[in-house]
């Protein structure tokens, strides 16, 4: 068994999500240098560059990449050997955003219920999803998620008949209908089958992927191979002005469903894609 | 890309003589406010009581920045879905607002408004608060202090680059097919 105080759980958070806010992982912006290079039209290729240099001016100012600094997703992976002491998981994950947002000069964007809409002042809480994993690992990854994307993500339940076909038109339909509004280029979660509350946890999950790291299932591999094709033919392109770049890649997670069902669920994140892990 | 310096505030005149798709850079006086100042805006309009701002020819920044660091003047300071607050727009438009700054599209409602009250809508760069932020010169609370990053800021900024999304004229840099736009 292994010990954890929740000090260090919320001191982890805490630096995670500055962190997050602040340094655009390298794979994204590996992949926003490429699409910089293959736009043709001067006015994506200048927001390109203005979207790099956001990311360069954000690190050397310590300032974070967006103001949307978003409600803050964590992901945890409990071992069943670890011994949480001094209190509560979400209550440790709770004070660290708090602490996180104070430290990093972070914007507070958590109202404290939706119709009466009063500020927390804190930016608590964050949304917690836990997985529980065999042995003593304790991995925390924290996702900031804007409102822009968060809001032109959907869920569908589609019919059987529906297939493959009908999913592809879903995800189209989904990046069309959002336009400029999630910041394009995007990435593209996509969380099929399951039900209605798990398909788009899993398209959640799916941002969390490395940006070329395929589903391992060959089928849903080419699938997304084929996806991204699909969504760039649209020429939305970079804030939805035209171009060739209008996602940055296409993860799906899969799991088993109902006989009659096949949910679909597409969470889109933004260019300013943020997400950080540690291990305890 | 060539951009055209425009000083704010701006005149009908100055709005008339925009295109969609004309990159401009902005320089002089704009007021933030995003849902919760437009919601306290329009409430106070219908209510028939003075606006705690003038909004005679004013500049409208759709952003919620973040709060500044020690000896900086504010944080990230991007655009915000403006598509949000079309319900709003008319009553602002209405009530002597010039030009608006944020991103995505318009819904018609909007781009009627634009075109009877002689306004212009602007798209900024969304998701690049920490460059945008470096074209702000000062900042000021005017109103709405309780709402933190959602209180209307009066900021004073320098080349802000824009580009003009629904002109005057109806026109409308998203209108065109995606296909025309791809190989445009």
């Amino acid at each position: 068994m292994k010990t954890v105080h929740t000090d260090q759980i919320r001191a982890t958070v805490a630096a995670l999500l500055e962190d997050a806010c602040i340094n655009l992982p390298a794979d994204v912006e590996v992949a926003l240098r490429a699409a910089r290079e293959c736009e043709t039209q001067p006015r994506a290729r200048h927001i390109l560059e203005v979207v790099l240099e956001n990311a360069a001016m954000a690190r050397r100012d310590r300032v974070p990449l967006c103001q949307d600094t978003g409600v803050t997703n964590v992901f945890v992976e409990l071992g069943a050997e670890v011994c949480i002491v001094g209190g509560l998981l979400d209550d440790a994950i709770n004070d660290g955003i708090r602490e996180g947002t104070r430290q990093g000069y972070l914007r507070c964007s958590i109202v404290n219920d939706p119709l009466r809409r009063v500020n927390t002042g804190d930016n608590a809480p964050g949304v917690l999803v836990v997985q529980p994993v065999a042995g003593t690992t304790l991995r925390i990854t924290v996702c900031p998620k804007g409102a822009g994307c968060e809001n032109m993500s959907r869920v569908s339940m589609l019919s059987p008949a529906d297939g493959r076909d009908g999913v592809t038109q879903f995800v189209l339909d989904t990046i069309s209908k959002g336009g400029a509004n999630p910041c394009p280029p995007v990435m593209v979660g996509i969380g099929l089958g399951g039900d209605f509350a798990q398909a788009p946890l899993l398209a959640k999950k799916a941002l969390l992927r490395t940006i070329g790291a395929r589903n391992p299932d060959p089928l849903y591999a080419e699938y997304e191979m084929e996806l991204l094709t699909a969504i760039n033919a649209l020429g939305l392109g970079p804030q939805a002005l035209g171009g060739l770049t209008t996602a940055l890649d296409v993860f799906i997670e899969t799991a088993p469903c109902h006989i009659a069902s096949l949910p679909v669920a597409v969470c889109l994140n933004c260019h300013a894609t943020r997400h950080t892990t540690a291990t305890l | 890309m060539e951009a055209r310096p425009l000083r704010l505030p701006l005149s009908a005149a100055d709005v008339l003589a925009l295109r969609a798709g004309d990159a401009c850079l902005l320089s002089g006086p704009m007021l933030t406010a995003r849902d919760a100042a437009h919601r306290r805006l329009v409430d106070t309009l219908h209510a028939g009581r003075p606006l705690p701002v003038a909004l005679t020819d004013a500049t409208v920044y759709y952003t919620g920045p973040t709060p500044a660091r020690p000896g900086m003047v504010i944080g990230a300071a991007g655009p915000t879905t403006a598509g949000r607050l079309d319900p709003y727009t008319p009553a602002l438009l209405a009530a002597g607002a010039r030009a608006l700054i944020g991103k995505g599209a318009r819904g018609p409602a909007v781009s009627a408004a634009l075109q009877q009250c002689r306004a212009v809508y602007f798209a900024a760069i969304g998701g690049a608060g920490a460059y945008l932020r470096t074209c702000i010169r000062t900042c000021t609370v005017a109103a709405y202090a309780d709402l933190g990053t959602e209180a209307i800021y009066c900021l004073t900024v320098v080349n802000f680059p824009v580009i003009v999304a629904h002109d005057a004229h109806g026109g409308s840099v998203y209108a065109a097919p995606a296909a025309a736009r791809a190989s445009s």
